[in-house]
């Protein structure tokens, strides 16, 4: 088959755009709430709900390891699933640049169906438009959803207490340097996977050890450095840390060395950080290691009533050293 | 991981760290030239774990940082040439200049694009054969191999849309300026790693012999450094300074033959403009007349407003070593990574960025 290219009216509400939603958008993700195709997914909820949004502009869009697609269904589910929300209902909108091939679009759907499955999350409501050549880059993906947080669960970054433990559930970094390598053309030996993935399990299977997770959230652009500042912030407490027992794989420290970039800046999309209760924290870590997306779970740290408001890094020649936000854009190296 | 781990080794480190206290009887000062080394000292902390009697003080070997304004003034007119690309290292781009930064003539819609390397600008310069396409060549000995490599490739593949603006800058002669200046007393130089593997150790032999200046090129892992500063406190202490290599898995006493050439042949010695300290002469490198067609400066006439100087900033003073950013009016209150007011808190090698960034907690 040829492979078709989308034109600026297949969005323009004709009969191709009809087309394009009956033969090509709807079959993978259909589900009863959405075939009703009226303006409004219209369903019944009870409980406290959370909601999110968020746009997906990656470039290129398929990397190693995962597509926009797949980003931007584990993107918003693991925004819900760091309140501790069940994710239940996904919208997914599409701003398409003319030109994008059917067949590129068709992956894209492949591994938005993918992923909505093993998030066990139904998109129920959706948008396409098509822009002109330049207006965008190839696809732009929002999705917004909705998830219910179950009875006796409260979790904020501002409710980091002293003496609790932080948790990493993974090695840090995989996820930028899989972009960045594809996007800079840099080959290595062992490839380096973006980390992409639904957590919203692995957040029920914690919550199911302990209700005493006070903070979460997934260390997406700015790294882990950023969301522990964002913590140590929010609830107004110091967080300390060590080095040596942050996981990062061989080939992200490697890319890390060669690129002059700190792995602890680099983003993620597959992994968490979570501030528990100390006499927790092991009962948690135990059950984060038996999920496939927490094997290498770590205990990282703890907070503090030291120096609030600020993130020190033991470093693993025993030196103490602030671990700042990320300023400004991650940058190489030029010597 | 092979050769980072074993240069990050805590027992060694600690080792390293004894034996210098024990050997070390007297205050020294030390410089460490290169912007790596600063990154990786603050990093790791190094600072707090050397004894007293050592001194760390921050050098200019930065090449964004020690570009003077006016030469960024001067990339960024060449930019808003038109039908012209201009790339440029991404730490060129936030570097204020008199009026503008380069990242600001690209909002503007100046065409300025983010390079790795030379090879991507002669990518850009072939798929873009209407346009000129300008690359700004900052650096030391470590990048003018590459640019002159870049120039000879130009000319064999007859690329006549590519131009350089030379920047390139020589290390020797600027710690020569600095010691001359005399401000520092200085009793020992942790030597550029990656300027010594092309340039070899050779060329800082006048530094103990006329200045009695204790010499050891370094590498930047954790370790490098700390045998490095060890090296140094054993020569100052016995009284007997030289030039030694610590960094012997990438440095040879007399360089990289082939990259050396490459330099002579496309380059001259001539003086350059450095930040904080002026124009030093033979301190930088300019393209031959041979080939001056690839010269940015004898193919574009561009006009400049007069230079302006950052009110309040002591770039020139930190990149000399006489200043600290803790001596800095403005250090992280007017002049932050968001919003740098010098060049030092550009770069991600500059002494004000890596004070920021890994600031101890009791200097912050």
């Amino acid at each position: 088959m040829k492979d078709e290219a989308i034109l600026l009216a297949h969005g323009s509400g004709s009969r191709l755009s009809h087309n394009l939603i009956e033969k090509y958008l709807l079959p993978p993700l259909t589900n009863p709430l959405l075939a009703r195709l009226d303006d409004s997914a219209v369903f019944d909820l009870a409980g406290r709900l959370a909601f999110t949004t968020d746009s997906y502009v990656v470039s290129p869009i398929f990397f190693p390891g995962g597509d926009i697609g797949k980003l931007a269904v584990c993107g918003t589910v693991n925004d819900l699933s760091m309140s501790g929300a069940k994710p239940l209902y996904l919208s997914l909108s599409f701003i398409i640049e003319e030109g994008l091939t059917l067949s590129e679009l068709k992956k894209v759907l492949e591994s938005v169906k993918a992923a909505a499955e093993e998030a066990e999350v139904k998109i129920v409501t959706g948008d396409t438009k098509v822009v002109n050549r330049g207006s965008a880059d190839k696809i732009f993906i929002n999705t917004s959803g909705i998830g219910l947080i179950p009875e006796g669960v409260d979790i904020s970054g501002a409710n980091a207490r002293v003496g609790d433990k932080i948790i990493l559930s993974g090695a840090v970094g995989d996820h930028g340097i899989a972009v960045m390598s594809q996007r800079e053309g840099i080959k290595f030996s062992v490839p380096v996977k973006s980390d992409c993935a639904p957590l919203n399990r692995l957040v029920a299977e914690m919550l199911e050890a302990s209700r005493q997770i006070h903070s979460l959230r997934d260390p997406t652009r700015g790294g882990l450095a950023t969301t522990l500042n964002e913590f140590a912030e929010q609830s107004g407490i110091g967080i300390t840390i060590e080095e040596n027992r942050i996981p990062i794989h061989e080939a992200v420290r490697g890319a890390c060395e060669l690129l002059g970039l700190d792995p602890l800046y680099v983003a993620n999309e597959g992994k968490l950080v979570a501030v528990v209760a100390s006499d927790d924290a092991a009962g948690i870590l135990a059950k984060m290691k038996r999920n496939k997306y927490g094997t290498k779970a770590a205990i990282i740290g703890e907070v503090t009533d030291q120096h609030k408001g600020k993130v020190i890094l033991k470093t693993r020649l025993g030196a103490s050293r602030i671990l700042d936000m990320l300023s400004g854009e991650l940058l190489p190296r030029i010597c | 991981m092979k050769f980072i781990d074993e240069f990050r080794d805590v027992e060694l480190a600690k080792k390293v760290i004894d034996r210098i206290g024990k050997i070390s009887t007297r205050p020294v000062r030390l410089m460490e030239f290169c912007g790596g080394h600063t990154v990786s000292i603050m990093r790791s902390g190094l600072r707090q774990l050397l004894p007293p009697t050592v001194e760390m003080l921050s050098g200019p070997g930065c090449p964004v940082c020690v570009t003077a304004n006016a030469d960024i003034d001067r990339a960024i007119a060449l930019a808003n040439l038109p039908d012209t690309i201009v790339t440029s290292f991404g730490d060129m781009m936030r570097v204020p200049g008199s009026y503008s930064s380069l990242q600001h003539a690209r909002a503007a819609e100046a065409d300025i694009r983010v390079v790795y390397s030379t090879q991507d600008t002669l990518q850009i310069a072939k798929e873009n054969p209407a346009q000129s396409v300008i690359f700004i060549g900052i650096g030391f000995e470590t990048t003018a191999p590459t640019i002159a490599a870049s120039i000879l490739q130009a000319e064999a593949e007859g690329i006549k849309n590519y131009y350089v603006l030379c920047l390139s800058k020589l290390c020797p002669p600027i710690m020569k300026a600095l010691l001359d200046l005399g401000e520092l007393k200085l009793d020992g130089i942790v030597c550029p790693g990656h300027v010594s593997v092309i340039i070899g150790s050779r060329p800082y032999e006048f530094i103990p012999r006329e200045y009695g200046v204790a010499c050891v090129v370094s590498g930047f892992e954790p370790l490098d450094i700390l045998l490095s500063v060890e090296m140094l406190v054993s020569q100052i202490e016995t009284g007997k300074p030289r030039v030694e290599i610590a960094y012997l898995r990438s440095v040879s006493p007399s360089g990289n033959k082939i990259a050396l050439e490459l330099m002579d042949r496309v380059f001259e010695v001539g003086s350059a403009d450095w930040r904080g300290i002026g124009v030093v002469p033979a301190s930088g490198l300019k393209i031959r007349k041979k080939f001056a067609r690839f010269d940015a400066e004898q193919a574009f006439s561009i006009t400049t407003k007069p230079v302006v100087e950052p009110k309040g900033c002591i770039c020139g003073d930190i990149l000399r070593g006489v200043k600290t950013p803790l001596d800095c009016k403005l250090f992280n209150k007017a002049c932050t990574p968001e919003h740098p007011v010098g060049p030092c808190m550009v770069s991600s090698e500059g002494s004000c960025a890596a004070y920021h960034q890994y600031g101890a907690n009791d200097e912050r």
